[in-house]
């Protein structure tokens, strides 16, 4: 594919144009290796607590990401993520409970149901602007939230157990902290190269020129709506999986996975990290959570804190923290 | 037997909606005229309430703790106002939602380290303890007859503020087209000062009516926050007459689906899980109406903005 304009932004050839992303090798293979000797590393110390919570990090990283799709990249402010979140969590649980435990069969099963809801719920949300939007896909998660509450034969209000982590074969054992620590690592990283291919694609291209001017795009003859949908609905899938392993981790699924605040959370992680940054997500994710764990080791009072540094960053660095490095100069 | 039932619950849902409106008052006024989304107006529902209890429990009186609630929750909303919110007007939208979520997440915590986090009680004035007879065979609570009195009489206070005076014609001009409005000069950051001021205190009248019916704790604001921006979009941003129907029709709707939805559920699903399953359908109505509104209209039902 083409790119004219991706030498119109600057004189030298090889800089990639503004709608472009870099995995930015330098700094993510380092870090990569980083991860991939945690366990190790949290071994040695004797303390494997750390393998748990870098676990539901980088889960949440993967969710974070996956708004940061729709959000940084389409301009769309989705309020209800969360709800693909639960959707694939409880997906995976309730086929559990039937029997179904193999994660090669309910993992894409449950992928696919966030993507059809999210299909559904984008096709009469992406109707509205703005304000509105965020408020429609809100009141379909609350929709769906109150739902799952309603559902005794699941739990309700309580949630449900599951009897294990989903199996995998091939000398993977998932119920291993470790095993799961990695599974969870190789599937955030496959998902951010995938996302970074989508978003240099001609797909990413259209998809972030509609987030600058959709009125242009729509003139020009672009079916803004179908691209915006697509988008959405891919967002959605994504959240299912992170939902899948939020499941898996703990054994245990309830209707707070799909609360309002939740969806507040991820937003959350996607602008302290950076709105349309590719790395935004996980890193609002790894700060978010970090603070809290830290925060609420020295004290019970540790949202006021949370609350302090969330206020600062919004006064201080208004494109969220992945400015603030960016500032010191470009990298490739 | 029936018709007393239905009546009951017209009325509960009457009070329910006109609460709601006290609150979307203030925020379809800040959402209409800065374009912005105030996640921490259900706070200042919160601290006026907890200000109102504990005065009233100091005091021991109930009136005493509500003119005082009031004001200082004004305060509170003004100087929140004049500190942070006002740096996050030209702000996008995303940013403000973490900025006020910031700050709910603070008053949150303020409030558990200021009052603890037992629910407060507040009791309603012992004159308005009892029921009154409506009709015959009709009894009803007169604390809950008195909040609709409150509600309908703040509701006409802010028409004849809002469409009667000097003050409420820039208010008004400054939800339509803000800069317009500036333009002809109006002072808008001040006239936005106050308005914040007033939905503060909107916010705990109704947090001070609600309190003996629901519980004074930390949290009390998150719930009743949603519904107001439901509300709000219901009617349409920036829409006062638009908050005043969609919260009677959020607080209808929502009553009518708790004690009518059961009962037919039950026939359906058998009356244990419907028990168990109605209200989760009530709340999901009040979710439908809302989708269904934006679908036809996808502004609300009285748009402001041009």
């Amino acid at each position: 594919m083409a790119k004219p304009h991706a030498r119109m932004q600057t004189q030298d050839s090889f800089a990639p144009s503004l709608l472009d992303h870099s995995l930015r090798l330098r700094w993510s293979l380092p870090v990569l290796a980083i991860l991939a000797a945690l366990p190790v590393l949290a071994a040695l110390a004797g303390d494997t607590f750390y393998v748990g919570l870098a676990t539901r990090i980088l889960i949440f990283a993967l969710a974070a990401t996956s708004l940061n799709l729709i959000l940084g990249f389409g301009g769309m402010v989705s309020f209800g993520h969360a709800a693909f979140v639960g959707l694939g969590a409880y997906t995976v649980a309730v086929l559990m409970q039937s029997g179904v435990v193999s994660a090669w069969a309910a993992w894409p099963i449950a992928m696919l149901v966030s993507a059809v809801a999210a299909l559904l719920i984008g096709w009469v949300s992406l109707r509205t602007q703005g304000v509105y939007f965020i408020m429609i896909t809100l009141a379909f998660a609350q929709m769906l939230y109150y739902l799952v509450v309603s559902l005794r034969a699941y739990g309700g209000e309580d949630g449900m157990a599951l009897a294990g982590r989903s199996t995998v074969g091939a000398g993977v054992d998932l119920g291993s902290d470790t095993h799961f620590y990695y599974a969870t690592l190789a599937i955030l990283v496959t998902a951010i190269v995938l996302i970074t291919r989508l978003l240099n694609a001609r797909f990413g291209h259209v998809l972030q020129a509609i987030r600058e001017n959709e009125v242009r795009m729509t003139a020009i003859g672009f079916p803004v709506f179908r691209y915006k949908l697509v988008a959405f609905t891919l967002a959605g899938a994504l959240a299912g999986l992170a939902g899948v392993l939020l499941a898996n981790q703990g054994s245990y699924v309830s209707p707070a996975l799909m609360q309002w605040s939740q969806s507040g959370m991820l937003m959350i992680m996607v602008i302290l990290g950076g709105v349309g940054h590719l790395y935004g997500g996980v890193l609002g994710a790894v700060v978010f959570l970090l603070l809290e764990e830290l925060l609420s080791h020295y004290t019970i009072h540790w949202q006021l804190g949370l609350g302090a540094v969330l206020l600062g960053v919004v006064l201080l660095a208004p494109n969220g923290l992945t400015s603030m490095l960016r500032r010191k100069g470009p990298s490739v | 037997m029936n018709t007393i039932l239905i009546l009951e619950q017209m009325l509960n849902g009457l009070q329910f909606g006109l609460m709601l409106f006290l609150l979307a008052a203030g925020l379809t006024l800040v959402f209409g005229i800065m374009d912005m989304i105030n996640l921490a107006h259900g706070s200042l529902y919160m601290v006026g309430a907890y200000l109102i209890a504990s005065i009233a429990q100091a005091t021991g009186s109930f009136w005493l703790g509500l003119g005082l609630g009031i004001v200082g929750a004004a305060i509170f909303g003004v100087l929140l106002e004049m500190t942070v919110l006002r740096r996050l007007y030209q702000r996008d939208h995303v940013s403000q939602v973490l900025g006020t979520f910031a700050i709910l997440l603070m008053c949150n915590e303020g409030v558990r380290l200021i009052w603890g986090s037992q629910p407060l009680s507040l009791n309603p004035p012992a004159a308005l303890a009892g029921p009154v007879e409506l009709m015959t065979g009709f009894y009803y609570p007169a604390y809950r007859l008195f909040i609709i009195g409150v509600g309908l009489l703040v509701a006409g206070l802010l028409y004849v503020l809002i469409a009667h005076t000097r003050v409420g014609m820039q208010v008004r001009a400054g939800a339509a087209n803000r800069e317009m409005a500036m333009a002809m000069g109006t002072n808008v950051q001040r006239l936005f000062t106050a308005v914040f001021g007033v939905g503060a205190a909107l916010c705990a009248v109704a947090g001070g009516m609600l309190g003996p019916l629901l519980a004074v704790q930390v949290g009390m604001g998150e719930s009743i926050l949603i519904l107001a921006f439901v509300v709000i979009v219901i009617g349409g941003i920036g829409s006062i007459r638009g908050a005043l129907l969609g919260a009677l029709l959020v607080g209808l709707v929502d009553t009518a689906g708790r004690t009518l939805i059961p009962p037919s559920l039950g026939y359906l699903v058998g009356p244990e899980a419907a028990s168990s399953a109605g209200p989760a359908v009530a709340s999901i109505l009040i979710y439908v109406l809302m989708a269904a509104v934006l679908f036809f209209k996808p502004r609300g039902l009285f748009p402001t903005h041009g």
